[in-house]
This record gives C-alpha cells, structure tokens and sequence, in this order.
C-alpha cells in the first residue's frame, strides 16, 4: 500500500516530532530536577539528576508562600468569576439574540468592538473607578471586575450560538403556560452546553493565570493574593534562591497541569470552537 | 393588558440585560471612556481624585522627548513579527505533521499544547532558571557557545530570549486550531490532487493552504494582538532589562504608571497603544479575509 518514500517520509516525520516534543518539554524536566537539589548542587549541575533527594524544598516553600491559602484564593476568584460569566453573558446574549431591537442592536456592537480595547488602556482609570466604588483590596471587586471584562467575548460566544437555537421550542414552552425566565434557564439554558464548555475554559485559562488585574485590585492584601502574585512576590524576596524557586514553581504549575491532563479533550475542543467562531 | 406586557418587556430587558451591562459598563465603558480625560491631565497614584488638565502636555512630550517610548514601540513591531511568523511556521508544520500517519499522536498533541496552560508570568520564571542555570551548563557539557552567551544579560540576546519563549508558549495553541482546520479539508480534493500527479508541496500550497485561510486569518489575529500586547513574559523574565532596552509597549505603559507614577502620562500612552493596536488588527482581518475562498 505504502511506497517506499512514503514509509521513509513518515519515520522522518516521527522521528522529527518526537525530537520536537523532547525539545518543548525540556524546561519542564530542569524544573523538576533542580527543584529537590540543593542550591549548591544547583549550580554545580543543572541538568543531571539529583544526588540526594531533598524534599525540604517543598515544604519550605509550602509554608513561605502560604500555599493552600493562595491555591484557595485563585480556585474561588476563577471559579465564582467564571460561574457569574456564564450567567449574566448567556442571558444578556439571549436577550440581545431574541429581542433586537436598536438598542439591543448597538449594545451588541459596543461588546464586540469592546474585545479590541488592551488592558492597559483600561487599568489606570479603572483604579479610579474601583477606588471610588470601593472594590480594590476585596474578593467581591476583583470578581466585579472579571465580571466586567469577561462579558464582551462571551456575549459574542452566546449570541453566535443562540441564534442556532431553533425558535419553535420556544414558543412551545410559551404555548405551554411558561414564563420567559423559565424558558431561558429550563429550555434554552441546557441546549447550551457545548458553549458552555468554550467560555468555561476559556475564562478559567485567563482568570487563573492573570496577573495585572489582581495587582491592581488585590494589590497588597495578603488574605486574597493569588499563585501568580504570591510566586512574584517570592521571586522579589527570594532572588536566586532557585532550589526554592523552583520548588514554589513545581507546585504552582501543578494545579492547572493536573486539570488539562483531565480535561484535555474538552480544552482543546473548547478553544478551536471558540476561535472559529471570533 | 396591553401595559401589564410593556412592563413585562422591560422587567425582561431589566433582569436578562441588566446585571451583565452594568458591570461591562463600570469596568469596560467608563474606565475607557475616562482614559480620554485622563490623558490630557497630570495625574498620579497618590491623589487618584487629583488630576489637573495640562491640554496637550502628555502627547507633546511622547513624542518630543520619550525615547524609551518609541524604542519599546520598535521592539514591540520587531517582537510582533517575528513571533508572528515564527509561531504559525511551527505550528503550522506541527499540525501538518501530526495529521499525518505516525503514533502517538495524541500524547504529542498535549505535549505541545501544555505550555499553553501556564501563565506567562510562571512561564518567564522557569525561563529564567534556563536561560541562567540550564543554558550554563548544557554549555559546559557540550562545548557550545551558544549556550554559553549570558542570554538575559544583553540586549540582543534579551530579545531573542522572549521571543523564544513566546513562541514556544504560542505554537500549541495556534496548532491546535491548524489541525482542526486541517483535518476538515475534504479527502477527496486531496485524493484528486494526487491522482492528477501533484507533488506533497503543490497538494499544500495549492489545494490545502486556500482551504485554511480562515484558521489563517484566526491564528493571525491572536498570534499579532498577543504579541502585541505581551506584558507578562516581559516582566517575569527579563524585566524591561538589560536597563530598558526589553520594554515592550506594555511594560512601558505599566512602569510608566506603576513605577514612575505618572498616571496621566501612562494613560496617554495607553490611548496611543489603544490606537495603533486597532488600526494593526482590522488592517490585518481585512487583508486576510479577501483571500479566504469555498471548497
């Protein structure tokens, strides 16, 4: 079936992405390694493995950084954030997708044209606003604020979705003595699902590791500080203590590693839908 | 009856609409719409409540004696372009090679994406740890001296450091999106191709490259605005430095505010950033677009 330059074509191809995928890894593994030496080991050799295992590392770090207590703090702000998206932005994307009216009209263009807006352009006054409305230093602002920022594309997510719904059940559930809070969250809601999914991931992936919003709205209260501002506030302390380091980075990727590896299909799925569509 | 359904309507437009429009509008609209004042005030971090109109002064000054400013934009172009092209070349070819018939294909999908996961700031620390410890001694064990080259100590180096970094993080995710494009090119324009005696290279550049313009287009758009935007990279691994000289236009926004605190001046420049980054994306979808055709 195969030609002969096919089969050498297809060992090279193998050959070639095997090597590639050692490659893309390879700073994983200097991580892992390094992070149970000690620093004078470290500098000696950073690539072999290490003579003596000193998990001290970690639990030094563990306490330094006061890890559960920062791992706490990102799952809540990712997870409430990212529940309080699907909710307001699958219903404003219903109602803007059902009830077109002019105003509906150009607040859907405001959203979409919103996406274009970088962070910086918005993050200096937004300090203002947060200030005056008195949603820097809590767990409740930083929420408001992915609230805020989060809608645009998931409204657009939503809306492109809705519109495939097809408008009969609807007006079936209606015809049936069901009000249109009802219809939304008991008919419409779960036909949802695969979108769903998409502006799940997508948010979590940004919430979780985002760094400069919470630096500006967390800033200095140390109850809410996230993994992101707790790894660079140790890095600022701790300069060139890299067995540290190393070992606070290990437990800082592993969370989100351990999710991908369990989700992947769905994450993967999740950004092609959500890219095809933007 | 007529009333009781009016007030239904706005009850609706009220509960559907309004939470989600109200937090768009204080965090999104007003700061925004506020960076149009603010950038022609002085304003810093201490007295948020005083900002003091000064006309023009910001801009005058941007781009009269801002050096730094125009230096991180012409990194920033530099870094944009070359990420760009480096990341789809290699997420283009990825995806071409893991379509094909090899094994694994599955654990080598994951294994490309996962850089992805990982925020850019924790991404820049582990960098640094190669680019410092790691690079220092595959050097001493190979001989090399490109690896013996302080990497984050100069600024040549310094830049091509991120940009190695950045693609790395990038062409998992753009392949992601190639293969999906990939896999739905239809068999039989391919199958066709071959029998009409067309080499491996025509059948992609002439039969598959017009089919996945629209992942073009996508991956485009993402791979520039990120560039562009990058900050998070910057600050983890290299820090604006050697002095200034990585400063993308980000960084430079945020340590104009952040570490000089000047606000007004910083807002100015985010309202420049604001500018320059829409006329680069709808140019880009616009150009893009017109090349996209139906199987």
């Amino acid at each position: 079936m195969f030609t002969r330059s096919q089969r050498i074509r297809s060992v090279i191809v193998q050959a070639l992405t095997v090597l590639l995928a050692i490659l893309f890894l390879s700073p994983f593994y200097f991580v892992l390694v390094n992070s149970v030496k000690s620093l004078g080991e470290i500098m000696v050799d950073a690539a072999s493995l290490p003579e003596k295992y000193l998990f001290t590392n970690y639990s030094k770090v563990w306490d330094i950084i006061r890890f559960p207590k920062v791992l706490g703090n990102s799952a809540a702000i990712t997870l409430l954030s990212v529940a309080g998206i699907v909710v307001l932005s699958s219903m404003t994307a219903y109602r803007l997708a059902r009830k077109p009216t002019l105003f509906n009209r150009i607040l859907f263009t405001a959203f979409i044209s919103s996406m274009i807006i970088p962070f910086q352009s918005i993050m200096l006054q937004l300090v203002r606003v947060t200030s005056l409305l008195e949603l820097r230093g809590n767990m409740i602002g930083i929420i408001v604020c992915y609230l805020g920022f989060g809608m645009s594309m998931s409204v657009f997510l939503f809306h492109g979705f809705i519109k495939s719904v097809p408008l009969e059940i609807e007006e079936a559930a209606v015809v049936d003595g069901c009000s249109p809070y009802g219809v939304f969250w008991r008919i419409v809601f779960p036909l949802l699902r695969p979108i769903v999914m998409t502006v799940v991931i997508l948010n979590g992936l940004w919430i979780w590791n985002d760094y400069l919003l919470p630096v500006l709205i967390i800033g200095s209260n140390k109850d809410i500080t996230t993994i992101p501002l707790a790894v660079t506030r140790f890095f600022g302390q701790f300069t060139k203590q890299w067995d540290l380091a190393l070992a606070g980075l290990t437990m800082s990727i592993a969370p989100i590693i351990a999710v991908f590896i369990m989700l992947q299909k769905y994450i993967v799925e999740g950004i092609v839908a959500g890219s095809l569509k933007g | 009856m007529k009333a009781s359904k009016r007030a239904s309507e706005w009850a609706q437009q009220a509960v559907f609409v309004g939470p989600g429009l109200i937090a768009f509008t204080l965090i999104v609209l007003v700061p925004f719409l506020l960076g149009f004042y603010y950038s022609f005030t002085e304003w810093n971090g201490l007295d948020l409540d005083k900002a003091k109109w000064i006309g023009m002064d910001n801009f005058h000054r941007i781009f009269m004696s801002d050096d730094n400013f125009w230096a991180s934009f012409r990194f920033t172009i530099k870094f944009t372009v070359l990420t760009v092209i480096g990341a789809n070349l290699l997420a283009f070819l990825l995806a071409l090679m893991l379509t094909s018939a090899i094994k694994g294909r599955n654990v080598l999908r994951t294994i490309f994406f996962l850089p992805n996961v990982i925020g850019g700031i924790l991404l820049g620390y582990i960098w640094q740890f190669i680019f410092t410890k790691g690079f220092k001694t595959i050097g001493e064990l190979t001989g090399w001296h490109l690896f013996q080259l302080s990497w984050l100590g100069t600024p040549q180096t310094g830049f091509w450091g991120l940009t190695i970094v950045f693609i790395w993080q990038t062409a998992g995710y753009m392949m992601v999106i190639y293969i999906a494009a990939i896999v739905g090119v239809p068999k039989d324009l391919i199958e066709a191709a071959k029998i009409d005696g067309a080499s491996y290279f025509q059948t992609i550049r002439k039969v598959m490259l017009p089919l996945v313009v629209p992942a073009i287009t996508v991956c485009l758009f993402l791979t520039t605005s990120n560039a562009f935007k990058m900050f998070d990279l910057n600050l983890s691994l290299t820090k604006g430095g050697p002095g200034t000289s990585t400063q993308s236009l980000a960084y430079n926004i945020y340590a104009e505010a952040l570490v000089n605190n000047r606000y007004g001046l910083g807002t100015a420049k985010a309202l420049l950033f604001f500018l320059v980054i829409s006329i680069i994306t709808v140019t880009q979808v616009w150009l893009t677009k017109r090349k996209e055709v139906e199987a």
